[in-house]
Formats: C-alpha cells, sequence, structure tokens
C-alpha cells in the first residue's frame, strides 16, 4: 500500500471514531451531510494528475506524510509569540483556534449586533442556520471538499444581521502549535452576511511546529442582497505547512464581494475560490499577490461563474517566482445564456526570477451569452532590463531597483485591501520577501 | 572632470565606438552632434555604464578616476547623470516616491540622512516651477503616459532635483514642441555652474540655439571627427553631415 492509500485509510478508520464520538448528535441532520460526503470521498479517492483540475499539480509529495487525524490543543501558545500574526494597532474581533480547537483567551467574540463565534456552537445554538447554510454553497463533487465537510466540526462562524456594519475587522487565525508530530486539519467556516450588512474579515494559518502540518480548509460565504465583504486570506505559513483552501461565495444582488489572496509562504498552497453569482447587479473582486521562493509551489484556481445578467467581476492576480518556484494560475469565467451584459475582466501577470522557476497560466473563459464584455490578459515575463538601467543611473542600487520594480509590478494587487495596518503589514512581507530593507508605503 | 580616452565599445561584438578623446571641464558645454547611427546614444550610454556594452579599450576618467568597472549607481552617485532618450514607463512607481528613493540613495551613498520630507518637497515645488510643471505631476506614474514633451521634462526636473556634476543630454530636444524646448533648455540654463559641466548629444542645431555649447564635436561611425566651436554646429545645420561624409573621403 502507498503512502497515499495508507492515508485515505487512516481517514476512512478516522471517520468512525468521529463517529463514535458524536454519540446523540450522530442522527442529527448536519450529520447526516458528514456521512454523504465521506461516501464522496470513499469513492473519488484523492484527485491526481490525471483529474483535469489537478493536471499541473503531484499531491503525492504532500499526501504522503504520517499525519495525524485528532489533534487535541496540545501546547499552550502565549499571546507575545503569535503577536506578530495579529493586526494590533486596530481594534478587532478575533476568532483563535489551535491544534483546531477554539482558544477562548486569544480570541474576542460577539453575539450582540451580530455573531462572531464558533462554528461549533453555530451547531449547538442555531439548527436553522445550519440547516440552511451547511455545506450549501461549496462544491459536492470536490474530494478535499468532502473530506472537510465529514470532519466538520469547528472554525469560525460569522453572521452580520440586516443592515448591521460590523465597527471593526475581523481576523481568524489558525494556528498550530509546537506540536511533536505530522497532522492533518479541517478547518470550517461559515460566513453569512445578510441583507444590507458589511463585514470585513482577515484569515490567516501559522503553524509553529517543525512537523509537516496540512490544512484543509473549506470556507462558505454568503453574500446576501446588498452586503459588502472583504476578505483577505494571508498565506504566510512555515516551509513545512502546506494548505489546500476551498472557498466559495454565493452571491446575491446588488451585493459587493472582494477576495484578496495573498501567497508568499508555505511549502504547498492550493486556492480553490469559486464566486457563484446567483442575482443579478452584483460585483465580485478577486485579486492575488504570489510570492514564491526556493522549493515553494502556488496553486490558484478560481471561477467567476456568471448566471444572472449584468455583473461585473474583475480579477488581478499578480505572481513573482524566486528559484525553483512553482506557480499555477486556473482562472476560469463561466458566462451562462442568460448571463447578458456580462462585464468580466481577468488578468495574470507574471515575471520569473530564474531560469528554474515555472509557472502554469491558463484563463479558461466559456462564454454562452452574446451581449457580453469579456477580456483577459496572461503574461509571463522577466524583469524589464531598460527599466533596470533607468533607476540606477538616477542612483538606486541593483538590488533595490528590482525590488521596486518588482513591488510596482505587484502593487495594484492590493488594490481593494481597505485596512491601513494590513497593507503595511503586506507591504512588509513584500518587501521581506525580495529581500530589501525599502520604505514601500508607497 | 571628465576625460575619454582612445575608447572603444560595442555590443554583441560589435564594435560601435572606435576610439573616442573627449576632455570635460568644470563649466563647459560640450554638444555632440552626428548623423544617426554615428553612435551617440552608445557613448552617453556608456559613459553612464549601461552593462550590455563592453568597454573593449581606452579610459573613461571623471575626476581622475578610471570609472569603466564601476556599475551605473556607483557613477551616479559619482555625480554622472544621464537624460534618457526614451525615458522608461514604470507603472506603479510614482514620480515623488521615485525621486525620494533616487536621492536617498545619493545620500545613503554619500553617508548621509535620507532627505527630511518637507525639505525634499520644498525643493521639489521649486524646481517645478523653474521647468513648468503641473502639481499633479508628482503622484503620476513615472512616465507612464506621458507625452513626449512630459517626458523629457521630466528628465530635466530630475536633474534639477539630483544636481549632477556631469550631466549628459541625449537627444532631449527629440519629440519637442517649440514652448517645451525653451522650457527645457532654459532649466538647463538655470542649473549651470561654473563647477558642473554639461554634455548635448543631438542630431539638429535648434537645441543648440537654446543652450549655447562651448564646444561642438562632430561623432561619425564611432570617431570624433572634427571640434570646434560653436559655430560648428551652423555650418553643419546648413551644410548638412554629408559635407563631413565628403570632407572625411578625401
Amino acid at each position: 500500500m502507498n503512502n497515499v492509500d495508507q492515508l485515505k485509510d487512516k481517514l476512512e478508520s478516522s471517520f468512525i471514531v468521529f463517529e463514535n464520538e458524536l454519540n446523540g448528535q450522530s442522527k442529527s441532520p448536519v450529520h447526516k451531510i458528514r456521512q454523504e460526503a465521506f461516501k464522496v470521498f470513499e469513492e473519488k479517492g484523492f484527485p491526481t494528475k490525471k483529474d483535469e483540475e489537478w493536471r499541473y499539480t503531484n499531491l503525492r509529495p504532500i499526501l504522503k506524510h504520517d499525519y495525524r487525524i485528532f489533534t487535541e490543543n496540545e501546547n499552550p501558545i502565549d499571546f507575545k509569540d503569535v503577536k506578530k500574526y495579529f493586526l494590533t494597532d486596530v481594534d478587532t474581533y478575533k476568532l483563535v483556534f489551535i491544534d483546531g480547537v477554539f482558544s477562548s483567551w486569544l480570541s474576542e467574540t460577539t453575539h450582540s449586533k451580530f455573531d462572531i463565534c464558533t462554528f461549533s456552537s453555530m451547531l449547538d445554538k442555531y439548527e436553522d442556520v445550519s440547516e440552511k447554510y451547511f455545506n450549501k454553497a461549496l462544491p459536492q463533487d470536490e474530494s478535499f471538499v468532502a473530506i472537510n465537510t465529514a470532519f466538520a466540526k469547528e472554525g469560525a462562524f460569522i453572521r452580520i444581521k440586516k443592515n448591521e456594519t460590523v465597527d471593526k475587522p475581523v481576523q481568524v487565525l489558525f494556528f498550530t502549535s509546537k506540536l511533536e508530530h505530522d497532522a492533518f486539519f479541517q478547518p470550517r467556516n461559515l460566513i453569512v452576511v445578510e441583507e444590507n450588512a458589511e463585514v470585513t474579515i482577515v484569515e490567516r494559518h501559522q503553524s509553529l511546529s517543525d512537523h509537516n502540518v496540512l490544512t484543509n480548509s473549506a470556507t462558505e460565504i454568503f453574500a446576501e442582497k446588498s452586503s459588502r465583504l472583504n476578505y483577505y486570506k494571508v498565506q504566510n505559513d512555515g516551509p513545512n505547512a502546506s494548505l489546500i483552501d476551498n472557498t466559495t461565495v454565493q452571491q446575491f444582488g446588488k451585493s459587493v464581494v472582494n477576495i484578496g489572496t495573498f501567497a508568499f509562504g508555505n511549502k504547498f498552497v492550493r486556492n480553490n475560490l469559486n464566486i457563484m453569482i446567483q442575482e443579478e447587479h452584483t460585483e465580485s473582486y478577486m485579486d492575488g499577490i504570489t510570492i514564491l521562493g526556493e522549493g515553494q509551489v502556488v496553486d490558484h484556481h478560481t471561477l467567476a461563474d456568471h448566471k444572472f445578467a449584468n455583473c461585473y467581476s474583475s480579477e488581478l492576480y499578480k505572481g513573482i517566482y524566486d528559484g525553483n518556484s512553482k506557480g499555477i494560475f486556473n482562472g476560469k469565467v463561466m458566462v451562462h445564456p442568460d448571463a447578458q451584459k456580462t462585464n468580466a475582466f481577468q488578468q495574470n501577470n507574471n515575471i520569473l526570477l530564474t531560469d528554474k522557476a515555472s509557472v502554469d497560466t491558463k484563463p479558461q473563459l466559456e462564454i454562452f451569452a452574446d451581449d457580453v464584455k469579456c477580456s483577459h490578459g496572461c503574461t509571463i515575463g522577466q524583469l524589464n532590463e531598460d527599466a533596470m538601467f533607468y533607476m540606477q543611473a538616477r542612483g538606486i542600487p541593483a538590488k533595490e531597483a528590482k525590488a521596486l520594480l518588482l513591488y510596482a509590478f505587484a502593487n495594484d494587487g492590493l488594490r481593494n485591501v481597505k485596512i491601513k495596518e494590513l497593507r503595511k503589514k503586506l507591504n512588509k512581507l513584500i518587501a521581506t520577501k525580495l529581500k530589501v530593507d525599502l520604505d514601500f508605503e508607497l | 572632470m571628465l576625460k575619454v580616452s582612445n575608447l572603444h565599445a560595442g555590443i554583441e561584438g560589435n564594435e560601435i565606438l572606435r576610439g573616442i578623446n573627449l576632455e570635460v571641464k568644470p563649466g563647459e558645454v560640450h554638444a555632440i552632434m552626428g548623423p544617426n547611427g554615428s553612435g551617440k546614444s552608445t557613448l552617453s550610454a556608456v559613459i553612464a555604464g549601461r552593462e550590455d556594452y563592453e568597454v573593449t579599450e581606452g579610459h573613461i576618467d571623471f575626476n581622475h578616476e578610471d570609472i569603466a568597472d564601476l556599475a551605473p549607481e556607483e557613477r551616479a552617485h559619482k555625480g554622472i547623470f544621464l537624460s534618457f532618450q526614451y525615458p522608461i514607463e514604470i507603472p506603479g512607481v510614482t514620480v515623488t516616491n521615485f525621486l525620494k528613493t533616487s536621492i536617498n540613495e545619493m545620500r545613503k551613498a554619500q553617508g548621509l540622512e535620507p532627505m527630511k520630507a518637507n525639505e525634499m518637497l520644498k525643493k521639489m515645488r521649486e524646481k517645478m516651477e523653474l521647468l513648468e510643471m503641473d502639481k499633479g505631476f508628482l503622484s503620476r506614474s513615472l512616465n507612464e503616459g506621458f507625452s513626449g514633451g512630459e517626458k523629457k521634462r521630466n528628465e530635466i526636473f530630475q536633474m534639477a532635483m539630483l544636481e549632477p556634476k556631469l550631466a549628459i543630454l541625449d537627444e532631449t530636444d527629440s519629440g519637442l514642441d517649440i514652448d517645451a524646448l525653451r522650457i527645457v533648455a532654459n532649466g538647463v540654463n538655470k542649473l549651470k555652474s561654473p563647477e558642473n559641466a554639461t554634455i548635448v548629444i543631438t542630431h539638429y542645431q535648434r537645441l543648440l540655439e537654446h543652450i549655447v555649447p562651448d564646444f561642438v564635436h562632430v561623432l561619425y561611425k564611432g570617431r570624433i571627427v572634427k571640434s570646434g566651436r560653436k559655430e560648428l554646429a551652423l555650418e553643419l545645420e546648413s551644410k548638412g553631415y554629408d559635407w563631413i561624409k565628403e570632407e572625411l573621403a578625401v
């Protein structure tokens, strides 16, 4: 039996253990959904390069480890050790999880005008919510989504009620403590932004362990009529951490959704980001900055699914690849027959800094309506030598000139980052990643 | 200040400069003229340190120091400024931030602290006035979407901010209408001092009506074939470059 089969086997036996521990809950509707999801995984198994959606990515090196499926909060974490991962200049709500378990002392929750709490408490308290939303957004035939759904137990639950605007950003942080073994996590998030409500969320996964960590995260987002959502994913985890992120947004009339994915770290990241447009006059933005170095792989798969007329989507992904890093961008824009007057824009620009770095970029536009405006552009290039000389001739040393050019290249990926401190942090991450000490607050 | 002796240089094995000799002293304005393809832009790029060009023979001394092995930024730090014939568009970097980085890197090389923000702003305003530039210009991306005239004005604006010892103006007049030419030339003239020097590279005489040279050199096939006072420029203008070619053929 190979390592990947062993992991599948382990998940199967773990699921039985998980069910046994549920006791009374094992008959609940939620658990029915889990069981069905697990069946999907049992039938499909892990994806391989034969799957169209995974043809550029070899999962074997990620799945071969001896991951433990159930990890309790094994080591405490002091705030001072993880402070740098938080936004601290601005007041925020915080949902913090350590080794998959909610950490109440690092968190700041609320139930007053809106719910900013845990997925588990949502399951306990709001049966109507789980019935209406749980597993209703994500695709059902994806193996990793199925695994996550099967083991869905904990994560963030954020529900902003009608006409409410959350007064401060919400930080959702998943830490892995200094575990002495490899671990596989399944965080599950549910975000509901009700009619005319507004919220801004920042999500991070950080491992403090030297062992291999694989996080298979699933997030369902419902952006209801006229709601406004900003969701920023900061992916700058350590060299032993891998992330598979499945996020699907169901977007309703006149809502504005803005998702930023900023990938700088990790050994391996796969982002499956789907925006499913369910009514007219929506606006969707998907922005990304990817800066990778030696040994890193980031695979972005995005979907803008235009089912209804008069909607706008705009996608801008910038990538800089150093060392032997590898990037993948697969951007699908689907315009259904009824989605007339769709305005869809997609752009993916990449710079390769070495001969060993590579990127596969694939725009995938499927347009079945005739009165639409769709544009896309993909570029892969090197640094502009003329620009380098120009800057050097003005006294800017080669290293700084290069960094400034790359920064300028990547910078418009930050166009929709509305939290000043987050912008600053991202600018700093970019500078660090480009190995320069420049004040990038341009 | 600048002493170029027997300079041979080329690109990818093709020799373009075939033994240039040129000496520029503080306070002087030199014009280098010549037909297309004579090596004018190559000469300016080689002095500024563009690495694509290979110096195969000869020396470039700047203030008695051989600068042939210095990187472009190191030459800039020593006070050499090249105004580009085709300034590069750099989207995402504003004029202000480019200048800020440039000035502070220059200062760093001289062991100075970064310039204070208000001091820099004041200086920018002053120099912009000199070049009759609009304030809004500072927050635009460097050269992106600039007209030909704006690009050249921006070059001279940067020169005014950086206060170089030696300014090389490569075809600064190309793409300028008569008003812009006057403004740019006026800017250059106001920046002139007994301590700094200027090399004006141009195809036409008209810029030299505004920036009056002390010496005029004619570059042809990689060599300076004729040098003289400003009258040489007028002669070139009336007779054309064929005159030089014929004279050389004799």
